[in-house]
């Protein structure tokens, strides 16, 4: 038995010693110079998480079924879940460019270097990796992220105005640019409110323990906060604040069937435009390799339908930051912007650059971590 | 500090502490017979989204609670039949149902995702939890009251009872017992399918009072700690008490110092304290063996009786 | 009334010891496909796409030999343990070391260029999970620690100690904060042995490994008095092992093993330390070395099963939308199978003696313990 089998295992490695200088990229694709791929376009999603995690992953598939719906029958999708970060990720990344998809998206952050290298190897078919900052040079792979930001504005707006003790609490996963850049938008806005107002940050590591996030809820409003914040995944939060009477934010999509009471409003991660229209982009033959970071202005971030017990000069205070921020007339992160220490880091009028947003290490003054 | 403040904490303490104490009571008894069941954590996974399941269709959660205990003890029935009538390894088998579990619970799960349930709520009148004291004495969940009662009952039904010492005979000696006449294979199969149960209730504590919800790897290793905490405690229900309020205790007042502005560890650390501390126990009781208490001396072998 | 008992095989049997496997793997294909229609899947298609359809594509072979590699690697080194009744379940954590230290061996090199860098790295592997396992192997035979439970508990220790460095000093100053290490150099990267695919050093390594073993294990004086201290430590008492020696020789080969794959794997596939390293191997590696019957030639086989296992779940989601979760179903009913028909290399159906009177056979069948449930 075991003499068959390193037959096999040797033939094997032969074999692919033959095919792989020639046909490795040879999924036939058309579509690269103005002519549009034949529908119906394959394009293949690949995620971190499962996509029952009614969070991160849970947002990009609902996005994928959304893209199905707006394009019928000139897509076909398929997706990949529970992908670990590393070897696996290239591997499930190469194997989607190998069945002949069109199209790839990958959506967690260590996917970026995976992604690079398959791009390399498949010149013919897309790639749109969100929330990375590289694409290593190549010219068909995208990056694309959300402006989440300008939704923690409108949180904070609530938060400062509903608040009695003027205190947040704030459940965090990792101090990474993209969590940096939430709290401080959440306190600036807050602050603008109410200038004394305070962020309590409480790192969890994690992006999913429901149980420990329960408990850092619970740790936060017993010492004194009354609106809760997170920027990890599960609904766990909302359920501990709706048990303890105060007011919290849903993360990723609405999850007001957590917590009726509490739950104010969520930012919701739209994923949907920007699928279809890269997705009929390849159609029409016009995808270009892009670097988008997408706002409220065009879709991507949404405000889930804001609580019949919110006043009514809050939600109109929340809608303002919305509508203003849609038109271009409103961010958040304009000078005079203070560090924790006092000191004024960002002058009067100056906006800080998106360059300095997506890696931003420091707080802003008020933030207690 | 004040009393609401204090109080509030002690039942954060509870409410950590339970679904650890539970589970590790049930493994507890498993080892005490002399078998090492490393599956809990798949048979907490099943007991979360079983509870869950039922609970949302009945709009009943006790009966989740009920379900739970069921469905994750005939997952350990897999075990005890693979483990104890055809001898097969138990680290591996034990392996094999944690990942077994958490497959199937997710398969099960899908529908329920994204839906939430009336949670397993304190069960005495509210009237009672209106001042902190009442909070403190009267406004728990069940579940951690049959926590406190668990560990006093597999207290005395190991030291008192005559099945108990049945039990620990079978997991000291299992030939010796053998030889006397206890049926060891019955034991152990009593003994696996009750720390299947245990491992299912404690596993609808996550899905029916913490986080009323069902999400996929609901239990985030909580299984692993009960398995910790079982051998931190050197098989002794007091001790397993003790140690899964104390780590009730840590998660909570490192919790508590964050959210006060206080970073004073690195939160590894303290994530990996509990396992840290379990070794250190491990070597203590290993030092002490005349005078304490060690493992089982079955532990993880395989029964088979002589003809 | 006839009973039947089982009765312990003097020998192995040869046939059995190959035929369990393959029961074990049909049984798996069998019940998987009735359990995910029932579920409303389709059953048969699942089976096909993860466990048949993969081996039909040479894209995918590459994807198993790489796959596979680590794990066999691992598995080998738990293995000979195994045999010799020490029970490392601390794969996981010996991995994670080996990673770590070879990571460490690179960081201090990163400006430096050479051709001897990598086998520092490589060595530095083999020490760190050498080193881990030394852990387990003081307290059992200085304490008489159940090694079991000290190794699991290090697996832990282990992420935690991974998660701190991420985060904090082995950080990339120029990573933006997030939590992973720079990217390793060219000298300090695995080079690839078949040009043009992803089949790196790693996976002839791990294949010499196993080979070695299995001579060592099966041919030479060293390995019989080995497995010997397993079966019957009393008896090689005056072989050539003592049993504490034989308890640090054990964790000793299983942790250099698994900290040598975690070396390869970090310097190979990853090129870089990220926290999401460490994703089980160690575990399934135990699963490897049983559905292998702690056989290096066997475990060299079911690494390559476990590995599509894995390869075609991915692509059964995509083709027939099954959900990852099946895959974790797959090898979970494939161990229990392996395990339940374990039996029959080890004990024989025997029907038991037609006594004078059929009660005493009742009798003395619930006495065997196993013909009873």
């Amino acid at each position: 038995m075991f003499d068959i089998t390193r037959r096999r295992l040797l033939s094997a490695s032969a074999a692919i010693a033959f095919t792989a200088g020639s046909v490795l990229p040879a999924a036939a694709q058309s579509g690269t110079n103005g002519e549009g791929v034949e529908p119906p376009v394959k394009a293949a999603f690949v995620y971190v998480g499962p996509v029952g995690d009614f969070g991160w992953t849970y947002a990009h598939d609902q996005a994928r079924q959304c893209l199905e719906k707006n394009l019928g029958d000139k897509v076909e999708t398929s997706y990949v879940e529970n992908v670990a970060e590393g070897p696996d990720a290239e591997r499930v990344i190469r194997q989607l460019a190998q069945e002949g998809n069109d199209i790839v998206f990958t959506t967690s952050f260590g996917f970026m270097n995976p992604t690079i290298k398959v791009a390399k190897q498949f010149p013919d078919v897309k790639f749109e990796h969100a929330t990375g900052y590289t694409t290593g040079g190549n010219e068909n792979m995208g990056l694309y992220n959300s402006k989440f930001y300008q939704g923690r504005a409108v949180l904070g707006t609530i938060a400062a105005m509903m608040s009695k003790s003027g205190k947040a609490g704030y459940i965090a996963s990792f101090p990474i640019p993209e969590v940096v850049m939430g709290i401080n938008a959440f306190q600036l806005a807050a602050q603008k409110v109410n200038p004394d107002f305070e962020t309590q940050v409480v790192w969890v590591n994690s992006w999913y323990d429901p149980a420990k996030e329960a408990d850092a809820t619970n740790a936060l409003l017993s010492q004194g906060a009354d609106v809760i914040t997170q920027h990890t995944d599960s609904p766990a939060p909302l359920q501990a604040a709706e048990k303890a009477g105060a007011i919290a934010f849903g993360q990723a999509w609405d999850m007001t069937s957590f917590a009726p009471n509490a739950h104010m409003t969520a930012i919701v991660d739209q994923w949907c435009p920007y699928y279809t229209k890269r997705v009929q982009a390849l159609l029409d033959g016009t995808w270009e390799a892009d670097n988008v970071w997408l706002g409220m202005a065009e879709g991507e971030v949404e405000m889930a339908p804001f609580n019949d017990k919110m006043p009514a000069e809050v939600k109109e205070a929340a809608q303002k930051i919305v509508d203003e921020t849609k038109a271009g007339e409103y961010e958040i992160f304009t000078g005079p912007i203070k560090d924790q220490s006092g000191e004024v880091k960002i002058p009067e009028g100056e906006v800080i650059p998106e360059g300095d947003l997506l890696k931003m290490d420091w707080y802003v003054e008020g933030v207690k971590s | 500090m004040n009393i609401d403040l204090l109080v509030a904490i002690l039942m954060t303490i509870a409410g950590a502490a339970t679904p650890l104490l539970i589970a590790a009571l049930g493994e507890l008894v498993v080892e005490k017979s002399g078998v090492l069941n490393l599956g809990v954590e798949g048979m907490m996974l099943i007991g979360a989204v079983t509870g869950f399941a039922i609970a949302v269709s009945t709009g009943i959660p006790a009966l989740g609670a009920l379900g739970a205990m069921i469905a994750a003890a005939l997952a350990s029935a897999i075990f005890a039949f693979l483990t104890l009538s055809l001898m097969a390894n138990q680290v591996a088998t034990g392996l094999a149902l944690t990942i077994f579990g958490t497959g199937v619970s997710a398969l099960i799960g899908a529908p329920f995702v994204g839906i939430t349930t009336s949670t397993l709520g304190p069960i005495f009148p509210a009237a009672l939890a209106n001042d902190p004291i009442g909070r403190l004495i009267f406004g728990h969940s069940p579940l951690v009251y049959i926590g406190l009662i668990l560990t006093f009952a597999v207290w005395w039904f190991l030291k008192h009872s005559r099945a108990g010492l049945i039990l620990r005979a079978v997991g000291e000696s299992d030939s010796a017992a053998h030889a006397i006449g206890y049926p060891v294979l019955k034991v152990r199969y009593l003994a696996v399918l009750f720390g299947g149960a245990m491992a299912g209730l404690a596993g609808s504590y996550y899905s029916l009072v913490l986080t009323p919800m069902w999400a996929e790897r609901l239990t985030a290793g909580r299984g692993w700690i009960a398995i910790a905490l079982v051998v931190f405690a050197s098989w002794r229900p007091g001790r397993v008490l003790l140690g899964a309020y104390l780590f009730g205790l840590v998660i909570t007042m490192e919790l508590q110092a964050k959210a006060a502005g206080f970073n004073m560890f690195a939160p590894e650390f303290l994530a990996a304290l509990p396992y840290l501390a379990t070794i250190a126990v491990l070597a203590v009781i290993s030092v002490a063996k005349r005078g304490g208490v060690a493992a089982p001396a079955c532990l993880g072998k395989p029964f088979r009786a002589a003809a | 009334m006839m009973g039947f008992a089982l009765e312990p095989r003097r020998q192995e049997s040869r046939l059995a010891n190959i035929a369990a496997p393959v029961i074990a793997v049909a049984a798996t294909l069998i019940v998987g496909a009735i359990l995910f229609t029932l579920l409303g899947h389709d059953g048969l298609a699942a089976v096909w796409h993860i466990f048949i359809a993969p081996l039909f594509n040479p894209y995918r072979w590459q994807d198993l030999l790489v796959k596979a590699a680590p794990l066999a690697m691992i598995a080998t080194g738990l293995a000979i343990g195994f045999k010799a009744n020490v029970w490392n379940i601390g794969g996981e954590g010996q991995y994670i070391l080996g990673g770590l230290a070879g990571t460490g061996v690179a960081l201090a090199t990163l400006d430096m260029s050479g051709a001897w860098i990598l086998p520092a790295m490589i060595l530095g592997g083999i020490f760190g999970g050498m080193a881990y396992a030394a852990i387990p192997a003081f307290l059992k035979v200085k304490l008489g620690v159940n090694e079991i439970l000290s190794s699991l508990m290090l697996n832990y220790v282990a992420i935690q100690l991974l998660y701190y460095l991420m985060r904090g000093p082995w950080k990339d100053p120029m990573g933006f904060n997030f939590p992973q290490t720079a990217m390793f150099s060219g000298d300090q990267t695995l080079p690839y042995v078949v040009p043009g695919t992803l089949i790196h050093l790693g996976v002839p390594i791990a294949a010499a490994l196993a080979l070695t073993a299995w001579g060592v294990m099966t041919r030479t004086v060293a390995g019989f008095q080995f497995r010997t201290v397993g079966a019957a430590p009393k008896a090689a008492r005056f072989g050539g092992f003592s049993a504490s020696s034989t308890v640090w020789l054990a964790l000793l080969i299983g942790g250099g093993m698994a900290g040598l794959a975690g070396i390869l794997e970090a310097a190979g596939p990853f090129g870089q330390m990220v926290p999401q390293f460490p994703t089980g191997y160690g575990y399934t590696a135990i699963i490897v070395a049983f559905l292998g019957r702690l056989n290096p030639l066997g475990i060299l086989v079911a690494s390559l099963v476990l590995a599509l296992t894995y390869v075609g779940g991915e692509s059964a989601q995509t083709v027939i939308g099954l959900p990852s979760a099946a895959t974790g179903v797959f090898q979970a009913l494939m161990l229990f199978f392996l395990l339940g028909v374990d039996i029959l290399v080890r004990y024989r159906l025997v029907r038991l003696e037609p006594a004078k009177k059929t009660e005493t056979a009742e009798v003395s069948a619930p006495k065997t313990g196993v013909a009873r449930a």
